[in-house]
Formats: C-alpha cells, structure tokens, sequence
C-alpha cells in the first residue's frame, strides 16, 4: 500500500526530528500495560485505518486508565472499518491541547510543483477550516531543486497571522515536513493537528503520507507490500493478483476488489477493461444503466495472452457476479486476439454460466471476436464480443439483455476447485513457459491431422516431429521469453485440432481463496 | 497546419535501440515523420533502421545540424536522466512515452524545462499525431492503422487516456470529421503539457476549427480549461467529455492522474464547471462527433483517405 498507517508516518516525522506522542502498536490487548508504563495516563487509543473522521466511527478513543485502554483495544481489533478488520491499534500517551494548527505537502498539478499547506487553524474538517477561513491558509511552492527555506517556510506561517518565536518554531516544523515529503517522495504528508502543547512545545497528533506508487521501487524500507492506492488493506485477491502482477513485466495487469458481501442478483458485475480512460468510461456504462462494479481490472499496453487467462480466472472467482464484462477504449492498439484467446481458456475452465459481453475493438478485432465467440458455442451462457464501432453504452445495454435473459438460471454459480482442471497425459511432453509450464499429449496429437497450433503459434517455436509437435527451439529458449504465452497450442489445438495441447498457469493462492469462499457460501 | 506536429521537425529517438524504440521509431518513419538520429548511451555509431545512433544528445545535435523533438522510450527509472540531457542541450519539445516516472522526477524534470524554455507531453503518454503528416511517440500502433483511422480536418482531439485518444479520433474521423492534431496529454497526475497548454497551441493555430477534450476525475486540468474560456484565452467551439463518472473517490483505476484528492477534481465539479463557461459536455461518449458537428460550421473534412 502506497498509504502509510498514522505509526508509520509518525516514525518518519521522528526520524526527521519532529516531535510525536509517546506509544506505540498494540496488536492485542496484553501488550496495553507495558506501553502504558512508558507513556502514563490518560492514554489515546486510536484504530489505524485508512479513513477519515475515526472519532466519528469509534475507532478514537481516550483512556483514564490501562484497563479502560485494554477494553479500548480489544473493541477496536474487533472493528471492521469499511468492510475491512482493524489489526493495528495505536496507544499514545493523551497530549495536553494549548492550539491545532494543519501542515501538509501536496503535489500542485498546475505550478508543477510541490506545495506546502499551512493552516493556523487545525484540526478535524481542515476541508472546509481551511474554506471558512481563508486568511488563516497559506500555500507556498517549493522550488524542487532547491528545497524549502526556512525563511520561505516562516513566511508561510507568517502569512496565517502568527508571529514571535511561535512562527520560527512552526517555520521549522514546515522545512522538516517537507524534508520527509522529498525523502519519501510523498503524493502527500500531513500532520493535522499539529499540536502546542500548554509547554510551548510542537508535536504531530496524527500523520497522512501517502508515497507515490511509482517511486516505491526506490524505497524498500518502507516494506510497502502493493505499491498501488486503495484506500484500505488489501484483500485476500488483491494479493492473489498482485503476485501475478509483481512478477511478469509484460502489459498491465491492475485489479482491485470493490464490493464484497453482495448476493448474486444484486446486479455486481466482474469488469474487465484495457486502458484506465476506456475502462473508466466503460464502468460509467455500466454505472449509468443500473449496475455495480464488483471489481475493477485492468489488462493493458500489450499483455500476454496468459496474463488476461489469469485475470479472468482472479475475476471468475468472486462467486456472486451476475456478469462478465470487458471493455476498453474501444480503439486498442495491442492485437486483440491475444486477449480472446485468455479469455476463452477461462471460459472453457469455469464452464461459464454468467453471461459475457466483451468489447474487443482495435488491431486484429476480427480476429478477436471470431475466437471468442465462435469458440464459446458449446458454454451454457452466451458469450458476446464487439468492436470498434460497438459503443461500450451499446455493450451495456446487450450485457443488461442477457443478464435479463440469464435470471432463470438456478442462483448458485459453481466455482471449480482447482481452478484449472488436472491434464492427465498419456504421453506428456512438457516444457517451461516464462510462467507455467506447456504440456502436450503426444498419444492425442498423433491423432491430430491439422497440427494447427504449429500454424497459430504467434512467436513460431512449434515444429512436426514423428507426427507430433515438439520444440523447434531449445527448453530454455522458450522459458526465457522466446515462448510468449500466446495460448494457441490449447485454444487453436482444442478448436481446430484433437484437444492434445494445454498451458498450465498456476495461479498462487487461488484454489485456496476458492474452497473458502464456497465454503463461507454454505 | 498542426499543433507541435508535422513532417518537417527533426526527431530523435532516445533509446532506439531497445525493443519498444525500434518498434516504434518505425512507425513513426512509416507514418511520414522526419526520424534524423537515436541516441543509446554506449550504442553509438550503430544504425537503427537506417538512423545513426549517437552515445550523447549533443553528439546528435552537432551531426545533425539540430534536433527540434525528441522521443523518449527508455524505462521509467532512466527518464529523467534522458529528459535533462535533452533539455540541457537545447531541444526545446519532448515526448515521454513511458509510464510509471516517479512524481518527483517529473517535477524535476518540469523545474528544469521551465527555466531552458522547453515543453514536454507526457510521462505515459502514446504522443501526438497530425493526420497526413507525421507523429510524435506511438499513436496508431502501427503505420497501417493509423493511416486507416485518423484523417486530416479542422478538428483538435486532447485527452488524458491513450485508448480514448485513438477512439476519439477514429469515432470523429469515421463520421467525416478531420483533424488537425491528435495530443495525448498523458495518463499521469503531473504531465507537461496539460489540457491548457494544449488548448492555447490550438487557439493560436489558424488551421483548428474547434477542439474535442477528454478528461477525467482528478487534477485540476478541465477546470482551468474553463477558466480559460472564462478569461477569453480559449475561444473556439469545445466537445468535452469527463470520465470516471462511476468511480469512487479515491480509488485510482490505472490511472494516476485519476484520483479525486481534497474535494477537487470531481466529475460533478468539472462538467458544472465547463457547461458555466459555454463548453458542451456531453454525457454520452457516442455523442462527440455529432455535437462537434452541430457545432461548426460545414467545415473541411477529410474525403480522400491517406495512401496506405
């Protein structure tokens, strides 16, 4: 997560010399005794969760003593904050409030620069603080190459009316916030509030930063498990798609989980898009003619067939979808029948039974959209595919339509466990992929008269040997990448020849993630 | 005419010599732009696809008697590096393809190109193309395609999604709108040249009739286009359309640029907004071209296709 917890923030604002509360965080209520012997009474105990106004939620709570703490915290860990459980309980020693002031480091899209807020008055609601009292507001660029001066950061502070020590001291607080902010490479850091404390002196009660999802890779301390935004922890096929993701280079593959405990009927659909401005386009689509988007997926910039198969099974594995729903630009670039290919290897797999609409516009569409539909005949549900002159409001509307004509169908999807079924060759002949592994049954493929996946293979490594087909490179060759995963030696081979081919992906995590989401279906 | 694109601007390619350069670079020569030398750090004195590939920036520019844009394909890491080297030698227009640049690099990159007088488009962008012409970057995919779907007009396209890009365009040239130039401004949160600067080149280029901009939740790009309508800095004929009409707040859907952040950016805003100052926002994507129709008068447009 790109998003750090408030306790992570607050060791980088220490780390950069600024003041925090005395605490630490508690993963159980055991541990609440020690820390209060370090920090002393009243105590703060605050739920770390990625949202905004906790105290409104309960999830901010004040302690007289370590046994009104230890019930706070065990509350807390019991707490579901957004759909997701709290693991991580902050407890702080309660700080003495003279004054709140807000700071904070954004990136200013039109200046292109970063900016540095400053608000003398703080506190929760800094939103509309900040609009009611525009005097009290200062924002000050900074010149990246340069960094904050202290005299530049005292006039910000200058600029909210306060004066005397107080605005050197404030002034220092700013040049070290945006010290953390550059360090970091923070999208945003904030400290709100910023307390005085009746001693004089300044400490951050709570800290925001978020770090720029691209610029993670440069930061491995911060053991950032998903360099991506989501506005909560990741769930358990978050990750599952993440492990895809993180270890193949080839295209985008992006998927975030956006609904979770709806049933089948309440309108959720799997979405599927290519490309982050069709894809929003194609949501608003949806959106607009009654639907909910279950999850958001995006494969893109040219992905391996392999890379959409495995999408589409990630997708496939939420088991109330009422829908399957891919759409893009409308216009792609990339070849599409690569896409259609993953597509119908999913398909194929789960046995479909929601319908699917797919908008496979672009190079090579024709292509596309005969492989996807023509191949999917066979499946219980229709499979429909559209292209570039197909409006992804038009997509909508047949997606609605058959959706519509699906509802008799009984309401329990099954999800097959595993998820890929076992290819049990008489004959193997395997070899590695980038990513899996391909195996032929050479007892089927004698059999084959049209070797068509010798013809389909896109990067031509498949030869005719003793009538079967093997290798025309070496093993390696096609595990380092000169095999592209393009899936036609099982799509084209159980279409056009005699079913002797199949590409093994394996998708850690998932076959698990399946047998319990059957089993919480029970 | 054309915004920052046409056939007669000499063109670099930095990393030329890697897999999506070389694709690219021919593309770009197929489609008719004036591709004069690569640049490769250590790869100097190669040839790519008949380009001289030089180790520095200056090195080109001295063998090439100047260079007015360069194209840039290295990976993200490397961009700023290859963005600065440019800038410092004087080239005054650069094209970053790639995605996924750290934020702060690109505002290094900006603080830098401010001071030398220079202008980039991008980072994740697919560039910019002038139909007829020449393009900038990886319009199209291929030569063939984007011969086949973008034709010559009045018209300017500016949008902040490559896929959208290349619909918009295809979807105006279908219904017998032609274009001026095509400007993929860039999928991140911070790009060079936004929807304002872009609308100022087509403000001031005598050949753009009217323009189609595509934007989306986050930033504060469409909201200053509005301002300039406001401030009479932009006054042609304007088709908008704002995406991400169903996304949550917060949540960043591939896109960087995306993300609604402190109450700004939101498609609510944007569309109130652009309607206030008299651009047409439309609701449907599939309107575009007929209220760019609607909107100008019978124009020039495109009826003979382009040599494939």
């Amino acid at each position: 997560m790109a998003r750090l917890h408030e306790y992570q923030g607050k060791q980088l604002l220490r780390e950069a010399g600024l003041d925090t509360p005395k605490g630490r965080v508690v993963h159980s209520p055991d541990e609440v005794d020690e820390v209060v012997r370090e920090t002393g009474l009243p105590v703060v105990v605050k739920a770390q969760a990625w949202t905004t106004s906790r105290a409104k939620q309960g999830a901010i709570a004040f302690a007289d003593t370590a046994e009104e703490a230890r019930e706070h915290v065990k509350r807390m860990l019991a707490m579901k904050i957004a759909g997701f459980d709290i693991t991580d309980v902050l407890v702080e020693e309660k700080v003495d409030i003279a004054r709140e002031f807000y700071a904070g480091v954004i990136i200013d899209d039109a200046k292109k620069t970063p900016l540095v807020i400053f608000s003398s008055i703080g506190g929760s609601g800094i939103e509309e603080i900040a609009q009611r009292n525009p005097k009290n507001v200062s924002r000050t660029p900074v010149d990246i190459r340069f960094g904050l001066p202290l005299y530049d950061a005292r006039d910000a502070v200058r600029l909210t009316g306060v004066s005397g020590k107080l605005q050197g001291e404030l002034g220092k607080v700013l040049v070290r916030l945006y010290s953390v902010a550059r360090k970091w490479e923070a999208r945003s850091a904030e400290i709100n509030p910023l307390v005085l404390k009746g001693d004089g002196t300044l400490v951050a009660c709570d800290s925001r930063i978020t770090v720029d999802d691209y610029a993670v890779f440069r930061h491995p301390e911060l053991n950032i498990e998903i360099a991506r935004e989501f506005g909560r922890p990741p769930t358990e096929l978050d990750r599952i798609a993440w492990a895809v993701e993180k270890d193949d280079y080839r295209g985008t593959f992006y998927f975030i989980e956006m609904a979770r405990g709806y049933n089948r009927g309440e309108g959720y659909l799997g979405f599927h898009g290519a490309g982050g401005g069709g894809s929003m386009m194609s949501m608003d689509a949806l959106v607009k003619r009654g639907y909910k988007i279950a999850n958001f997926t995006d494969t893109s910039g040219n992905p391996p067939a392999s890379k959409v198969y495995r999408a589409a099974k990630i997708i496939l594995s939420q088991p109330n979808i009422d829908g399957y729903f891919g759409s893009g630009s409308g216009v792609a670039s990339q070849e599409q029948f690569h896409s259609a290919r993953g597509l119908v290897k999913a398909f194929w797999e789960e046995n479909l039974s929601i319908p699917a609409v797919i908008r496979l516009g672009g190079n090579q569409e024709d292509r596309a959209v005969h492989i996807l539909t023509e191949y999917t005949k066979d499946l219980p549900v229709p499979v429909e595919g559209y292209k570039k002159d197909d409006t992804a409001d038009f997509c909508a509307e047949r997606m609605h339509a058959l959706i519509e004509d699906n509802k008799g169908r009984s309401g329990k999807r099954e999800m097959p466990v595993p998820a890929a079924p076992e290819f049990d060759a008489k004959d193997p002949y395997t070899f590695d992929t980038p990513t899996g592994t391909i195996v032929y049954d050479h007892a089927l493929c004698r059999d084959c008269k049209t070797k068509i996946c010798i013809e389909t293979c896109v990067p031509q490594i498949l030869r005719e040997e003793n009538d079967v087909v093997v290798l025309n490179i070496s093993r390696d060759e096609a595990k380092a990448g000169k095999c592209t995963e393009c899936l036609a030696c099982e799509v084209e081979c159980r279409v056009g020849g005699n079913a002797g081919g199949r590409v093994i992906l394996p998708v850690p995590g998932l076959d698990e993630y399946r047998q319990t989401a059957a089993s919480n279906q029970e | 005419m054309s915004i920052l694109v046409d056939e007669t601007k000499k063109v670099i390619v930095q990393g030329i010599t890697g897999r999506e350069g070389m694709a690219r670079t021919k593309l770009m020569q197929r489609y008719g732009t004036r591709v004069v030398a690569g640049c490769t750090p250590g790869k100097g004195g190669q040839e790519v696809l008949g380009v001289p590939v030089y180790d520095t920036i200056r090195e080109a520019i001295e063998q090439s008697e100047g260079i007015d844009v360069s194209v840039i394909f290295v990976p993200a890491p490397l961009v700023k590096h290859a963005a600065m080297e440019s800038i410092a030698a004087g080239i005054k227009l650069l094209v970053i393809v790639p995605d996924r640049v750290p934020i702060y690099d690109v505002l290094e990159i900006a603080a830098t190109a401010r001071d030398k007088g220079a202008r980039f488009v991008g980072p994740n962008t697919l560039g910019l193309l002038s139909p007829g012409k020449a393009v900038f970057g990886m319009m199209g995919g291929s030569a063939a395609s984007a011969k086949d779907w973008f034709l010559p007009g009045r018209v300017g396209v500016s949008s902040r999604s490559g896929g959208i890009t290349s619909s918009i365009a295809y979807y105006l040239s279908r219904a017998g709108v032609g274009l001026s130039t095509i400007v993929h401004a860039g999928g991140d949160a911070i790009v060079g040249m936004d929807h304002p600067a872009i609308m100022e080149e087509f403000e001031a280029d005598p050949e753009t009739d009217a323009v189609v901009m595509f934007g989306e939740i986050g930033s504060s790009q469409e909201e200053r286009v509005a301002d300039l309508i406001e401030t009479g800095k932009f006054t042609k004929p304007l088709v908008a359309y704002i995406g991400g009409k169903g996304a949550q707040s917060g949540t960043r859907f591939s896109h960087a640029g995306a993300i609604i952040e402190g109450g700004r950016g939101t498609h609510e805003g944007k569309v109130k907004r652009l309607r206030e100052v008299g651009a047409t926002v439309v609701d449907n994507f599939g309107d575009i071209p007929d209220a760019m129709k609607s909107l100008v008068r019978p124009m020039e447009t495109a009826k003979i296709r382009i040599d494939k």
